[in-house]
Order: structure tokens, then C-alpha cells, then sequence
């Protein structure tokens, strides 16, 4: 390699290194950039290691792919680590025989897993948990394990242990010498949270547990304890802790710490100028950071010094927020300071499972760190809060246990924050760096920010914060002051309904060339076939292009190209016939059955050519749509109710069958769930829908704005101990009031959350027609009610329609050949993405 | 339109295929044909009075759907664009390249009609 440019090479090839290169890049192509990485695969993400025993492939961790490396001129060599540094002739040796010059050498060689020196450790079935070879070894092995363990309680081992379960290992032990749980992180009263929670999830817990020998012949068989207690094991997974890989900075002299790690100044120097080291090797003023996020702003510091400019390396908080099986668990700032140097405002609540502590000054204006265990939602405000300095409100408790006053805490959003405020700690974006983007480059897209700021793109932890900004900067430069619907409609989607309604609007384009511009997109066209479908109920078909993927072919798609076929069952109630039906169907044209969290049944794997065939078949045995491919009605769930149940108030069933049929195939912003219990044990989880219906000893309760989802929200009681044609009429209005106001894809728990007046209003709308609108909703909602029709029906019968359900339009009975399907517990699934 | 000499060559160099009739594709929609195993995505932009073709598949997560996606214009200039019904990335039916801020290229065709036929253009 001939070349001018001064030779950068690196050793290692993690998360650091690569982010090494990506910003060296970025920022300058004066270097050749030389890799040299040990293991065979380019960097990949080790952070969301354990997500490899949930499925995700080596290339779904991978950070970029070869080409990557080739394409920004970077000469990547794997599988061959470097052995030999020679300093003099500025040059490194590897185990393949290059000889490589360097004028900057890069040590990001990282760390391996500490192994503690006990008696036995060498036996077969002991692993360590750091590669993806190791995950490998643990993976073949664990297929004939029954009993194992994880030695070490920290991040990584809590990771392991999920691991296992995930294997199949039932009640993992998991053995940690302090006495609580990820020391580092949490507090004694955190740690019995997390214990509590860990144990639900069927991890046993020792603590306080120092592992003295492991027994067994040449294989493990049996941990023994200091204590003199043993559990027996034939598998181990050691995660004490990590070691800093510094042997070849110590081979070639550089001075190294005397507990490790390869010892840097602040712009991440070793003793020798010309090397560099970042990331987990790095010792700076004593600490060894394992963390990614350090790690980046080390190899930012690098780049910066190598292209001479000024920055460097300060220490780095060390808060954290993450989600540990399911769990959420976070630290910030000071999580450990103590009274009498502080207040600490605890909330310990084992009923819900959630434990947060709160730091503050012995004045009570500055908040100096605090523990999230089981919830940590507020963990970014928190963070910001002691990182900015901010003064804290008079109630600096309402931080932890949220504002119970009807007064909105104004000041505590993201918009609050100062603009030196760090907002995504991975990638350092400041807030300002945010605002910059959305006002001066006009950037108003999450994707957008990730794009040009990279902000969001790492742990993803921050991106609530960051569309609260967007959506914040936007509103304060009055750019987007109303919600309209996309660059072609400068309308809301209620002020959208209106003209169409008012303006007798039957088709789209009609729409587009009156009240919009250009020729419309993805977010506004399937709007204005839903707007179209509330107000006029056509069939949806004949509108087809303008119609999302799954309204266009009557079917969700599914990974692979495939759809879904799901007929309707009302209320859950189907005949043995029909269910015999189903399965004959679902076999023949060799499809997945599953059932549905709305008690129907969902058969996966339907090629577009089949789907006219298989509808056509369902509704001959009597069935038709289930609208699970539209914003529409999906189920009304029930409970048996009174007919069976000892319990039961009221024939719940034929109540939900009823409800079910009447609102049936009805297009809405978001689609729609209801349930009707019986009882008030509520089996149907009515209270979670966005209608639910309880039978009560008078009457019905009606509950709505539920939801279930990302976001669970619990319905809200409108009217209690209700006839059923009082609970229908009030049903009518509510759904018809929504289709007409809400937002696009806003279900109704969010339409309410963000309705002015919120539920006394919604009532006072509903059962008191305060705006004198009900007639009009009861008479609308009377119209599409009665112009159902089942959408597949139509297709079946209509030649014209059913043509359109081919793949290939120049050849129509071949099917896509790149469809393709695994076997899976003897039925079939998709085939992984690429 | 004038040719100038390049574009003459290029269109020399470009064989004409019969893809399929003008009514098989659905107005401001695609549909898809099967060229020699090769899966190619036709637009019929019946509001514009314009014709695209790309490449089927969509380089996001390789499926083969985007002659199912919905077609539509970005920005003041009215760039013509298809959104990929699985996570909407959009790309350009002019140039191919995705709209939606990643960095994917997608083929484009050029394509003829004459007679009520539809023929794409293949280097």
C-alpha cells in the first residue's frame, strides 16, 4: 500500500473502534484508516447481545456491514489480531504476518470477562459471556442442561440469567458476592425490588454468596459456597465483571494502571503520543469506564485531537437507564449520596413493584441524583434536571410520585431544558443542536433528527424527548400550529371531514384537486379513503390505490409479502362445524392458525393469488370480513356471561354478538375494540377496550377510551347501571363523535387525553347533548350501520375486483416465487428478514 | 423532443419489452410483472398522466412489494414517489433513491406505451 496520507491504524474492532471510524470519516478524509479486528465478524452490538438467544441474527446486531468498511476506504482485517507493537519503527505486527506502519495507533481492544480464580473453573460447562462465540457455546450446551447458574449480579449477569431462561433453563440461580443486586447501579432497598421482580420471573437469587470451589469430574456438577452450602448445576456462565485487554500495551511498555486498563490523559494519549486508547482498555484518572456511551465520546475525543482540534476527555457520568428483562432500572447523577449531605425522598412500593429514590440539596433546590426500579419514565426529565442545575418546583416530591393537583406542572418539559442540555447521551446532542436542526435546517421528521444529528439512533432511550422537542420548537416558531394532515392538506382531519361532508366529496382526487395540492402521499391518501369510507360507507375496493397496503387487498400483510386472513366471529362465539371449516380451509391452502388476542382465529401465510379462493370458501360456510386489516371495528370480546357461568349477571355473549354486528366494518381514524362482561369480575378485560361493558344487578356499566397497547390506559366510567338500549345509543354517539374529531391514527384513549375539558366535557357531549349534536351522531351512526356490507362478498362476486389479487399482472396464476416459509413446531412461519 | 447524440446511443442500447396492457395496472397505482424471473414494478400515475417503473423489491428488508405501495409527490417540486407498504420508506420514481432519509437506491425503468401496451425499457 503506496499512500501520502498518514497511515491511522486501529486494534480492535467493537462498538468503539467503529464508532472511531464513523466519526473520523465524518469529519475528515486525510488518514488512511487501517482495522485489524480478532474476532471473524465486523463490529456488532454487544449491548443487545442477549436479544441473539431471542432470534436476532449475528447481522441484525451487526453495527454495518463489510461493504461498509470498503466503501468509506477503510481496510478492515478480521480474524487477525495484532501481536506485537513495535514502537520504534512506528509499526504493528499481526498473527497472519502483516507488517503494518502506523503514524496514529488506535488501542480499542476493549475487554474480556473477568474470571475469578476459584477451584474447578476449567471444567467443562463454564462459560463466559462477551461473544457471540460464547453465546454459541452456551447455546449448544444448554440444550442438555437442566440446572445452571450465573455467577455475578451485575447488568450482564441479570442479562445471562434471562438468557437462560430464554433457553429453556427453568429458575436460573444467580449468585452474587455483594449483598444486593447491580451494586454499581442501585441502592440496598432498589436491589429488593428488583429481587422481587426477578424472582416473579422464576430467577432464584443468592446474595451475600461467595462461590468457594465448583464440583464434578471433568464436568460440572455442583457450585459449593463458603457457607458450606452447595446447589447442584451442570451448567455456568461466569459474569463477574470485565478486564480491561491491555497486554499488548503492556508488552510494548506503555504504562498501564496497576489494577489495568492502559492509561490515558484527557485527550485519550497513552504515555507514548502517537498511541491512543478508548473505550474499555482506556484507564482514565483511575476509572474504567464499560459503558458504550463513554466509550463514544472517547473515540470522539480522538478523532478531535487527531484532526487538531480542541476537545477532551472529562470524566463521564456514569447514569443509566435500562431495561432489564422487562424490568426498568435507572440511576442518575449522585444515586448514592446520603443523609446528612443531602434529603432523600423515597417511594417504596411493592405493590406495584416500583421503588424510585430522589437526592436532594440540603436546601431543597437542586436535585443531586437518585434510583428508578420497576418505572422509569421520568429518568430523562431527572436526569436533565441534575445535569442543568435546574431549580426544583416547591414539591420536589411530585418528581417521583407525579402532580396530583389539576394544575398542569408547567416548566418540567423538555422545553424547559437549557440548550447546553445533553439529550442523547450516546451520540452527545444537545437540545440546542435539536432546535438548530428543526429551526434553521427545518428538519421536522423523527428520522430527519436521527438523520442529521444522529440523536436517537444508539439505545433509543431519548427519542420521547426528542419528538417532544420537535413538536415544541415547531409550536414555538408557530410553524405548525395546527395538527393538519400532511404537505398536501393544509387541514386538520376534523376540518378535513367537514368540507368533504359538506362539499359532498365522493372520491379522493376530487378531494385533492379542491382543498389539497400536489399529488398527495401515504399519510393523506389512506385519511381521506377513511374520511370517505365514516361519511359515505362505498365499497373500499373500488378506491383501492388509494388505500393502504391491507385495505387495497382486504388482508394484513404480513413479513415475506404474505397476508393474513381473519374472518369475523362475533363475540367470540363459534359453532364446532365452523371451527372444523376453518381448519379445513386453513389446511388446504397450507396456512398458519393462530388465535387472536379478540377470540377469532388468524390464519397466516395466504399468497395474494389465494385470497379471493379462500374467502370465497369462508363465506360459502357463512362467514365474512373480519375488518382486521382496517381502522375499523376489530372484536367486541365477551365472557360466557350468564348462560354458563355460575357468576354471571347477564347474557354477556349475545350482548357483545349484538354490539359486534352493529358496528361492524364502520372506518374510524384508529381502529376499535370493545368488550362485555358478564360480571364485574370482568373476563372480557372490558375496562382495557375502547368501549367495555359491565353487566351490573341493575343494569350495564359503560366504560370507554380505553386502550391496551404501548401505551395502557385504564376506560373511564360514562354511565352506570344503563339499559341495553341506553348503552347502544350512548355507544353511537361516542363512536360517531370520535370518527368525526379525532386526529388520524389516534385511538380514543389518546382523542380524550387530548380533548379540552377531557371526560367532563366527553359527558356532558354525550349524555347531555350539551352542543345539540346527538341527533345528528345517532342518525349518522343509523346510516353506516345500515349500508354494511361485507367487503370480501363483493370482491367474491365481482371478476373485475377479484383480478386484482395477483402478483403478477402479465402472468397471473404465478405466484411470487420469493416467498418463503420455515417449518415451526410442525406448522409454518415466515422466513426472517435479510 | 430532440435527441441529442448520447441520449441516441443510450436509447439504441435499451431493449423495448411488451410488459403488459395499460388497464392491468390500476389508476395512481402499481402493479407488478415477471420479466425473465426479474420481479419489475409498474406505476400507471393516471394524475400526472405518467408512467414509472422500478424494482419490486424493497431494499429496507428485501420484500417484494413495492408495486403494491402508494404512489404521491414530495415537496414544492412535485417529485413523484412510492412508499413501500411495510414500514413506508419512500423513494424517488424519478431517480430512485429513497425519500425517506437512508440511504437506499432503488432501479427505475424507463417506460413506453404505445397501442394500449405497456413496454419497459431494459439496459
Amino acid at each position: 500500500m503506496t499512500t501520502t496520507k498518514p497511515a491511522v491504524v486501529i486494534i480492535g474492532n467493537g462498538m468503539v473502534s467503529y464508532k472511531f471510524c464513523e466519526k473520523l470519516i465524518a469529519k475528515t478524509s486525510n488518514f488512511e484508516i487501517i482495522v485489524f479486528g480478532e474476532e471473524s465478524r465486523p463490529a456488532y452490538d454487544r449491548v443487545h447481545l442477549s436479544e441473539y438467544f431471542n432470534g436476532k441474527s449475528a447481522e441484525d446486531l451487526s453495527m454495518s456491514p463489510l461493504t461498509w468498511y470498503a466503501e468509506n476506504g477503510i481496510h478492515l482485517h478480521l480474524n487477525d489480531p495484532v501481536k506485537e507493537i513495535n514502537r520504534e519503527e512506528k509499526t504493528v505486527h499481526t498473527l497472519k504476518g502483516i507488517n503494518q506502519h502506523y503514524d496514529y495507533l488506535i488501542l480499542a481492544t476493549g475487554s474480556s470477562a473477568f474470571v475469578p480464580d476459584i477451584p474447578g473453573i476449567e471444567k467443562q460447562g463454564v462459560f463466559v459471556y462477551r461473544t457471540i462465540e460464547d453465546l454459541d457455546l452456551i447455546l449448544a450446551y444448554a440444550a442438555n442442561a437442566k440446572e445452571a447458574a450465573v455467577i455475578g449480579g451485575g447488568l450482564l449477569g441479570l442479562e445471562a440469567a434471562k438468557a437462560l431462561i430464554d433457553l429453556g433453563i427453568k429458575e436460573p440461580h444467580v449468585i452474587e458476592f455483594a449483598p444486593r443486586l447491580m451494586p454499581r447501579q442501585i441502592d440496598q432497598a432498589g436491589s429488593k425490588m428488583l429481587q422481587m421482580k426477578l424472582n416473579e420471573l422464576g430467577l432464584k437469587i443468592h446474595l451475600n454468596k461467595s462461590t468457594s470451589r465448583i464440583g464434578g469430574e471433568d464436568k460440572i456438577d455442583a457450585l459449593h459456597f463458603a457457607d458450606d452450602t452447595q446447589i447442584p448445576v451442570d451448567m455456568l456462565i461466569i459474569s463477574a465483571g470485565i478486564r480491561p485487554r491491555d497486554e499488548l500495551a503492556q508488552l510494548s511498555g506503555l504504562k498501564i494502571g496497576t489494577r489495568g486498563g492502559v492509561v490515558v490523559n484527557d485527550y485519550m494519549q497513552t504515555s507514548d503520543e502517537s498511541i491512543f486508547a478508548i473505550g474499555e482498555c482506556a484507564l482514565h484518572e483511575g476509572m474504567i469506564y464499560g459503558l458504550v456511551a463513554p466509550g463514544y465520546e472517547m473515540a470522539d475525543v480522538a478523532v478531535n485531537t487527531l484532526c487538531n482540534s480542541e476537545k477532551s476527555f472529562s470524566g463521564y457520568d456514569m447514569s443509566t437507564k435500562l431495561k432489564l428483562i422487562g424490568i426498568d432500572v435507572a440511576s442518575f447523577g449522585d444515586p448514592f449520596i446520603a443523609e446528612p449531605d443531602c434529603r432523600s425522598i423515597v417511594m417504596d412500593d411493592s405493590h406495584k413493584g416500583v421503588y424510585k429514590r430522589i437526592n436532594i440539596s440540603n436546601d431543597g433546590k437542586h436535585l443531586l441524583g437518585g434510583i428508578l426500579v420497576g418505572d422509569a419514565t421520568s429518568y430523562n426529565m431527572l436526569l436533565q434536571t441534575v445535569k442543568n442545575h435546574i431549580i426544583l418546583p416547591p414539591n420536589p416530591e411530585d418528581l417521583i410520585l407525579g402532580s396530583r393537583g389539576e394544575s398542569t406542572n408547567e416548566g418540567s418539559g423538555a422545553m424547559s431544558l437549557p440548550d447546553d442540555a445533553l439529550i442523547c447521551s450516546c451520540e452527545s446532542v444537545s437540545k440546542g443542536a435539536i432546535l438548530h436542526a428543526v429551526k434553521e435546517d427545518h428538519i421536522t421528521t423523527l428520522d430527519g433528527i436521527k438523520k442529521c444529528t444522529k440523536a436517537g439512533t444508539c439505545c433509543g432511550g431519548c427519542v420521547p424527548m426528542v419528538k417532544d422537542l420537535i413538536a415544541g420548537s415547531l409550536k414555538e416558531s408557530g410553524i405548525y400550529v395546527k395538527n393538519v394532515i400532511c404537505e398536501h392538506f393544509n387541514y386538520s382531519r376534523q376540518e378535513l371531514l367537514d368540507v368533504i361532508k359538506i362539499n359532498n366529496v365522493k372520491i379522493y382526487d376530487e378531494a385533492l384537486d379542491h382543498f389539497g395540492k400536489g399529488d398527495g402521499c401515504e399519510t393523506c391518501k389512506p385519511v381521506v379513503a377513511s374520511i370517505l369510507s365514516s361519511l359515505w360507507n362505498d365499497v373500499i375496493v373500488k378506491q383501492g390505490t388509494t388505500q393502504d397496503s391491507n385495505d387495497r387487498y382486504l388482508a394484513n400483510i404480513q413479513k415475506g409479502g404474505t397476508y393474513s386472513v381473519v374472518p369475523r366471529i362475533p363475540g367470540g362465539e363459534i359453532t364446532p362445524d365452523k371451527l372444523i371449516i376453518l381448519g379445513q380451509i386453513a389446511k388446504k391452502y397450507a396456512l398458519y392458525t393462530k388465535i387472536t388476542g379478540g377470540q377469532r382465529i388468524d390464519m397466516f401465510g395466504a399468497h395474494v393469488n389465494d385470497l379471493p379462493d379462500i374467502w370465497e370458501e369462508l363465506i360459502d360456510a357463512g362467514f365474512e370480513s373480519g375488518h382486521a386489516y382496517g381502522k375499523a371495528l376489530r372484536t367486541v370480546k365477551s365472557c360466557v356471561g350468564s348462560t354458563w357461568c355460575r357468576f354471571g349477571l347477564h347474557d354477556s355473549v349475545s350482548f357483545a354478538i349484538e354490539i359486534e354486528e352493529r358496528y361492524r366494518g364502520i372506518r374510524a381514524p384508529h381502529k376499535i375494540k370493545g368488550g362485555v362482561s358478564g360480571c364485574v369480575r370482568e373476563c372480557a378485560e372490558a375496562q382495557s377496550k375502547d368501549f367495555g361493558i359491565i353487566a351490573t344487578e341493575k343494569g350495564w356499566n359503560l366504560y370507554i377510551c380505553g386502550n391496551g397497547g404501548s401505551k395502557p390506559q385504564h376506560a373511564q366510567l360514562l354511565a352506570s347501571d344503563i339499559d341495553k338500549e341506553t348503552c347502544i345509543k350512548y355507544i353511537d354517539r361516542f363512536l360517531m363523535f370520535y370518527i368525526k374529531t379525532a386526529d388520524p391514527l389516534t385511538r380514543t384513549a389518546t382523542w380524550l387525553n387530548k380533548m379540552e375539558g377531557g371526560l367532563p366535557y366527553l359527558k356532558n357531549v354525550i349524555l347531555n347533548d350539551s352542543i345539540e349534536i346527538c341527533g345528528q351522531l345517532e342518525s349518522e351512526m343509523q346510516g353506516l350501520v345500515d349500508s354494511f356490507h361485507c367487503e370480501w362478498k363483493e370482491v367474491v362476486n365481482n371478476p373485475e375486483l377479484r383480478k386484482r389479487f395477483v402478483h403478477f399482472v402479465n402472468a397471473p396464476e404465478k405466484k411470487d416465487p420469493t416467498v418463503e416459509f420455515d417449518s415451526f413446531r410442525t406448522q409454518i412461519k415466515a422466513k426472517d428478514w435479510l | 423532443m430532440i435527441n441529442t447524440d448520447t441520449e441516441l446511443q443510450a436509447e439504441a442500447s435499451i431493449q423495448w419489452i411488451l410488459a403488459c396492457k395499460e388497464e392491468d395496472v390500476p389508476e395512481n397505482g402499481g402493479a407488478c410483472i415477471n420479466y425473465k424471473g426479474e420481479q419489475i414494478a409498474i406505476f400507471n400515475f393516471t394524475r400526472r398522466k405518467e408512467w414509472y417503473a422500478t424494482q419490486n423489491l424493497c431494499p429496507h428488508k428485501q420484500q417484494m412489494a413495492l408495486a403494491r405501495g402508494m404512489i404521491g409527490s414530495a415537496g414544492e417540486s412535485c417529485e413523484p414517489k412510492v412508499a413501500c407498504p411495510f414500514h413506508k420508506k419512500t423513494f424517488s420514481l424519478l431517480s430512485g433513491e429513497c425519500t425517506s432519509g437512508e440511504d437506499y437506491t432503488i432501479k427505475t425503468y424507463p417506460v413506453k406505451l404505445s397501442a394500449g401496451q405497456v413496454f419497459i425499457g431494459i439496459q
